[in-house]
């Protein structure tokens, strides 16, 4: 187990923070359906859609942990600011839903595959002198899932309902790829040998 | 009759303790927490009704992480702790969990005998084939040939099979898991826990550390391509030819589970006490 003291460097400080929360279009407004008029198939697959961003949520979290404990406290910042994106958009689905509190079925949703597409895969992908750039890689790639995700929904033989708002939120999870894009562009790429450590935890090398 | 009480419904998140984990990133066993948590809200248990049991070493840190009642024990002795909570507290959902090195090494006498023992519980061993605590030396799992500064050109000493030996001594429910598939992992334990008797899971949980190339691991592990068996004689011929990365419930058994008939008066302390008089 391993810490290390690193300097803050300004440029991950470069992010686009509001434009990715502002930008994600308001999609019970995009597909013109009443509450009423919804199929359960709709509700069944908001729950779902909820689940997914929370799991994001709380994937981020986790590593934001982790990276403070090891005291890299830049992309802990990086990690800690994606989570709270994340649960901004899981907070707008209640609204937009009009729960009154969260849906426990969400839960259930966990057990159809091993990770939810939002999420970085749990285990394997860190390491204690990860970088902005490397934190915004992962995000990317988790966005690009999101967004196959649900364009994968809407070639699928699900009700029409279903569709058009899994076709709204693979716009939005495209807007979000092209935003990560972007805020990749404006902090700095590692250099080769960013993970050397000249007081390395394991004898073993 | 007293009504049945409602089923809890905590969330996963319920079952983290506020206390952060200090393994490095990356490694295996932020994923077995999180499958634990996901598992016994699964199950709908309540974390006062829950003890997790653990020796030493990275892994065995995970009581602390939890909400439910913990013992961090001594190095080797979760199963001999476990046991004794489980016989005294049939009540409780008893989790020990660790790792190959505090399982199979100086934990090794004691994981035979609680398979063969059969109470009802899980154990859940974090695989990573080396002891990450103490810096990297080969554990009983890890492969003859694997070099390192701590054993040149590698032990040359042939792995244990836990699964196989698992088998053999009576555990009445066999799975491998893998942490990089948390849902499913998650999964294998609700029905570990679910499963009466001994169950016994194996999670592949690198250690990014001291054996980076486990990364890969996730590229190697695969669902196990039969359905579980009951019949031993069948399991026995599966995973003497497994390839060490089936995924799934390999073995699940019908042995009746090892509880001792409480007595229907309790005893005093006074008297348990003078059981122990030389
Ligand atoms: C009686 C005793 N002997 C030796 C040790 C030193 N020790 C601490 S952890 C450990 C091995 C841990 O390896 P493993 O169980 O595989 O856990 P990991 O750290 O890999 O998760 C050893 C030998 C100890 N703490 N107590
Ligand atoms: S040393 Fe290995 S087992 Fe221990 S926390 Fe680090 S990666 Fe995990
Ligand atoms: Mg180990």
């Amino acid at each position: 187990m391993k810490s290390r003291k690193r300097p803050a460097r300004k440029a991950a400080r470069a992010t686009p923070k509001k434009r990715v929360l502002r930008q994600a279009p308001k999609r019970a407004a995009k597909t013109g359906r009443t509450k009423s008029a919804r199929s359960g198939a709709y509700a069944d697959f908001m729950v779902q859609a909820y689940a997914m961003e929370n799991d994001a949520r709380d994937r981020y979290t986790e590593f934001a942990d982790q990276m403070e404990v090891h005291n890299n406290r830049e992309v802990a910042q990086l990690f800690r600011k994606l989570a709270r994106i994340e649960g901004l958009h899981a907070e707008r689905i209640v609204k937009e839903m009009g729960w009154r509190k969260p849906p426990s079925a969400a839960e259930a949703w966990m057990w159809r595959q091993s990770e939810a597409p939002e999420s970085v895969p749990s285990s394997g992908e860190l390491h204690y002198l990860m970088q902005p750039y490397h934190a915004l890689e992962l995000a990317l790639q988790c966005e690009q899932r999101a967004a196959s995700f649900f364009t994968g929904i809407t070639r699928s033989t699900a009700p029409a309902d279903v569709k058009r708002i899994a076709k709204a939120m693979a716009a939005d999870e495209r807007d979000h790829v092209r935003l990560i894009q972007d805020w990749m562009r404006k902090v700095e790429k590692p250099h080769a040998g960013w993970d050397i450590d000249l007081d390395p935890p394991t004898y073993s090398e | 009759m007293n009504a049945p009480a409602p089923a809890a419904s905590f969330k996963p998140q319920q079952f983290k303790s506020d206390v952060k984990p200090v393994w490095c990133p990356g490694c295996g066993d932020y994923t077995v927490l999180s499958s634990i948590t996901k598992a016994l809200a699964a199950l709908e248990v309540r974390p006062e009704n829950v003890a997790v049991v653990s020796g030493i070493g990275c892994s065995s840190r995970i009581p602390a992480y939890t909400t439910c009642y913990g013992f961090h024990g001594v190095h080797g002795r979760a199963l001999a702790a476990a046991t004794g909570l489980k016989v005294a507290r049939p009540d409780l959902t008893v989790i020990a969990a660790g790792g190959d090195g505090d399982g199979y090494s100086i934990g090794g006498n004691h994981f035979l005998h609680a398979c063969r023992r059969n109470v009802d519980l899980t154990y859940i061993v974090m695989d990573n084939r080396v002891y990450g605590m103490t810096k990297g030396q080969p554990s009983p799992t890890t492969e003859p040939d694997w070099d390192s500064k701590l054993s040149p050109h590698g032990t040359g000493l042939r792995e244990f099979h836990p699964l196989v030996i698992a088998l053999a001594s009576g555990a009445n429910f066999i799975a491998r898991a893998t942490s990089s598939d948390p849902n499913g992992t998650a999964e294998l334990i609700a029905q570990a826990v679910r499963h009466p008797g001994f169950s016994f899971i194996e999670v592949l949980s690198p250690c990014v550390t001291f054996r980076p190339e486990q990364r890969s691991w996730k590229d190697m592990v695969h669902p196990a391509p039969v359905a579980p068996t009951d019949d031993p004689a069948r399991a026995a011929r599966r995973l003497m030819t497994d390839d060490g990365f089936n995924i799934g419930v390999l073995f699940a058994g019908h042995r009746k589970p090892y509880q001792p008939v409480k007595s229907a008066t309790p005893r005093s302390v006074a008297e348990l006490a003078a059981e122990f008089v030389l």
